[in-house]
């Protein structure tokens, strides 16, 4: 296992008072609030936070820790002494009884001794559910328009025939349904950790992330493209195949449409009930004047078409 | 094993689920899921408490509702602005995006530095 600094952590000295640990909780806690925070490590430290706090609040905890002198660096290969922990006693539960997830190796090597011996021990029977598990999923847009399914690896606690904890992986193939929206959660009722004793098993949500998408955008259940145009389908009009999710559809371009005007495809938005829109955002685009018979069509343009597009800026 | 796969719900407004659903789910007192729906953190359809029909998206309201008040200490009107300010980021952040697409690679070329101009 390897050694944890829990004072490096919380960011204090060794000598904090009690004072200073309580205060460097709550405002760490605030910051790496895995609701609150946007950092993508913030499950990772605020774990690590609570573990860290749950020994040097605890006196008794924080003395043993002590204990082990100030010597030891943090992700260093760490074993504890034999027999380093006779003369303390651990009072109360240092554990979540539902999430024996939740703090590290560390933290179980030193002051996890009781919590075995309470799964272990037949006589002391009790009942409680399993914690929830969170997972995040990451779907493309196509997806949300025809349903898909995803593997997705979960880390399971469980206790074997000697009353350890131990973390097995199993493999879950989940059915993402068709008209799935960015954010939205789907729930898998026991598909959580195990519950103790007769408790039951915990939930599964899952978060459902958009992959990015090289041509389209979503907001809520409706998707945008962005479509390119030629000076003359935008001032002709044209009919031009245009990609959706759902496959190509043939657009009409009306004649003088400007760049960012948005077209409207009713209901071919994310499937649903009503159903989204697509919206097509029309792009004028240049062609380069490098060749001489482009600039002498451009010329011709410019002598021969009467338009100001800045008129505006004459008061 | 399992390699066959398992359909869960979809938490949207098309699903509902009682007061004594959602402390089932969220583990929490009856107490507590109605101080939220008197703080206008949750909104239940359907009148009575005995007949509220919450919208799927509920759930996850109330249990991260429970999370900040454990992990934060935070009360009841706290937690309610906490929580109405992280929806305003989270759709800030979502408008954010789409404007950060919009001024991508093929909508506009961003700032040319060096442009020439002068200022007679």
């Amino acid at each position: 296992m390897r050694y944890k600094d829990y004072y490096k952590i919380m960011g204090l000295e060794r000598d904090a008072s009690q004072e200073d640990i309580k205060k460097a909780y709550r405002r760490l806690a605030r910051k790496y609030h895995p609701d609150v925070s946007d950092s993508p490590d913030a499950e990772q430290l605020f774990k690590d936070l609570g573990e860290a706090y749950a020994v040097l609040k605890d006196p008794e905890k924080r003395a043993a820790y002590d204990e082990l002198g100030a010597n030891w660096k943090a992700g260093q290969e760490f074993k504890p002494p034999p027999g380093w922990d006779a003369g303390f006693e651990f009072s109360g539960r240092g554990f979540d009884a539902g999430d024996p997830d939740a703090f590290s190796d560390f933290f179980e090597g030193l002051f996890g001794g009781a919590r075995r011996h309470g799964f272990a021990g037949g006589r002391t029977r009790f009942d409680a559910s399993g914690q929830d598990h969170h997972a995040k999923v990451l779907i493309n847009v196509e997806d949300a328009y025809r349903g898909a399914s995803r593997s997705i690896s979960l880390r399971t606690p469980e206790v074997d025939s000697s009353g350890h904890v131990v973390n097995r992986t199993r493999q879950l193939n989940v059915r993402i349904p068709k008209g799935v929206r960015k954010g939205q959660r789907i729930r898998l009722a026991g598909q959580g950790a195990p519950g103790i004793g007769n408790g039951r098993a915990g939930d599964l949500y899952l978060d459902v992330d958009f992959e990015a998408h090289a041509l389209y955008r979503v907001d809520g259940k409706d998707v945008y493209l962005d479509l390119p145009l030629t000076p003359w389908e935008a001032a002709l009009g044209a009919t031009i195949k245009v990609p959706t999710p759902a496959g190509p559809v043939d657009l009409k371009v009306p004649a003088g449409t400007r760049g960012g005007k948005k077209l409207r495809l009713s209901n071919r938005g994310i499937p649903g009930n009503p159903p989204g829109h697509l919206y097509v955002i029309a792009q004028l685009t240049v062609p380069p004047a490098d060749t001489e018979k482009a600039k002498e069509l451009f010329n011709k343009m410019r002598d021969e078409l009467p338009y100001n597009p800045r008129k505006h800026f004459e008061g | 094993m399992t390699r066959h796969a398992v359909t869960g719900i979809l938490l949207d407004e098309q699903v509902y689920y009682s007061l004594k659903d959602v402390c089932h789910v969220c583990g929490c007192q009856t107490e507590w899921v109605v101080a939220l729906v008197e703080q206008g953190v949750l909104h239940p359809t359907g009148g009575a408490r005995q007949t509220w029909q919450f919208p799927g998206s509920s759930l996850h309201t109330a249990m991260k509702a429970r999370r900040l008040q454990r992990d934060l200490d935070l009360n009841l009107s706290s937690i309610a602005l906490v929580l109405d300010l992280l929806e305003e980021i989270e759709s800030l952040r979502a408008r954010l995006d789409m404007l950060g697409a919009f001024t991508g690679v093929h909508s506009s070329p961003g700032v040319e530095r060096n442009s020439q101009f002068s200022t007679r």
